[in-house]
């Protein structure tokens, strides 16, 4: 969807301003945030697709506005309610008033670091062949979904080059959607900063995302 | 609580709930707790994974040892993953990883435009820039305005190459080995490397 989070290239958001020594956490509900948000993941009933697809639905004002735990907060807030868990009254109210969906698990304290050590690795094996070898020069598809995708808008309708076969992967477009995982080659493809950025751009710069076969047609 | 309210008494429910984040997780976790759908002890287990073993020490590690084992940067190359598995980092947001390396004349920057991948398992947590607006609107079309910001200046001529991390596969920028580090032990070669250089954010042993 072109929505608020696809943010490259747009202009006055203001200096990046790191922080020095910038501490894990600025506040304790940011570690709760945390918590919540990797523990319901637990429950086995979403994608991480799903999940960035819900963060990215929130109202525009709101996104921008939001320092990331906020958003995460409130994407999970959505993502209870949908699947069962929680009613909005329970989450205004902080209490239980009905008993929720069975999750596939509860992430306890000990099961925390081997949770943590396996992780979701989204690598899939595909019967077909890579339709695209290092050097061959592709054009990304104008899309724009009202769904999820991962070609971000200053990518699209751009001419770049295959540099690697990176393996094939869930395909989030449709795995966000309970659509299945539609495993696909991914590719990280090249664009020379003037193809994106016209003919102001830094000369010395090259831009490269990370594009499912469907994104790509041959150049 | 930080917010304080003294008008509540008009329909103006939106602001309670969305202007104190405090209250509003306390009331997810406690719900959730009454459900027995959570281990509160777990969210105090995960705080403290990336509060003391899962941070940038882990990338300074993978580093210094590219830095001084042409073998293992070698496998790096070819396998980030699996070499970078080999020094015990693995697991959530580190699944599918891949090292790229400055070289003088190719500097590498990281940013995830679209949300805010990042390399958990070797970086920890990212920063709170890495996920905000003005990093990931402004990495991909002007990175040497946002290196300046970092105080950072390359070279005119050095190139630049921005990863826009779209996909599940997670970079870590291997810093150029800073000159005058000859000698020195692993262990001290990692103490030179910044989180915000494995991000391509600033270069190896520069002042933080």
């Amino acid at each position: 969807m072109n929505g608020p989070h696809d943010l490259g290239g747009q202009m006055g958001f203001g200096p990046v301003a790191p922080e020095k020594d910038e501490p894990y956490f600025h506040a304790d509900w940011e570690k709760r945030a945390l918590g919540l948000t990797l523990s319901s993941g637990a429950f086995g009933a979403w994608t991480i697709d799903e999940s960035r697809h819900a963060r990215e639905s929130l109202p525009p004002a709101t996104y921008l506005a939001a320092s990331y735990y906020e958003i995460w907060t409130r994407a999970l807030e959505v993502l209870l309610e949908r699947h069962g868990f929680a009613t909005r009254a329970e989450i205004d109210t902080g209490h239980k008033q009905f008993p929720p969906a069975a999750p596939r698990r509860v992430l306890t304290a000990d099961r925390v670091a081997a949770t943590l050590a396996r992780g979701g690795p989204c690598g899939r094996s595909v019967d077909t062949t890579p339709r695209f070898k290092p050097g061959d020069a592709v054009h990304t598809r104008n899309i724009n979904p009202k769904t999820h995708t991962r070609l971000p808008r200053y990518a699209r309708a751009r001419t770049g080059v295959i540099e690697a076969v990176q393996g094939a992967y869930v395909f989030p477009d449709d795995n966000a959607h309970g659509k299945g995982e539609s495993p696909q080659w991914v590719y990280t493809v090249v664009f020379a900063g003037p193809e994106i950025w016209g003919e102001d751009a830094d000369p010395t710069l090259t831009v490269s995302i990370d594009a499912w076969e469907s994104y790509l047609e041959p150049a | 609580m930080t917010h304080d309210h003294d008008d509540h008494d008009h329909d103006h429910d939106h602001d309670n709930r969305y202007t104190d984040m405090q209250a509003r997780v306390k009331a997810l976790e406690t719900v959730l707790t009454e459900k027995g759908l959570l281990d509160p002890a777990a969210i105090d287990a995960i705080v403290e994974a990336y509060e003391t073993r899962i941070g940038p020490r882990n990338g300074a590690h993978v580093v210094a040892r590219a830095w001084t084992d042409p073998a293992f940067a070698d496998w790096l190359k070819r396998d980030a993953t699996a070499a970078i598995a080999s020094l015990g980092y693995a697991g959530r947001q580190g699944e599918h990883m891949r090292a790229v390396f400055n070289t003088p004349d190719t500097h590498n920057l990281v940013v995830c435009t679209l949300c805010s991948c990042y390399p958990w398992s070797v970086l920890g947590l990212p920063p709170v820039w890495y996920k905000a607006p003005a990093y990931r609107s402004r990495a991909v079309i002007d990175p040497r305005g946002v290196l300046a910001e970092f105080g950072v200046t390359l070279p005119a001529d050095k190139k630049i190459r921005v990863w826009d991390s779209t996909a599940e596969l997670r970079y870590l920028v291997i810093p150029e080995r800073p000159p005058g580090a000859n000698g020195l032990s692993e262990a001290d070669l990692a103490k030179l490397v910044s989180r915000d250089s494995m991000i391509g954010a600033s270069i190896a042993g520069a002042p933080t």
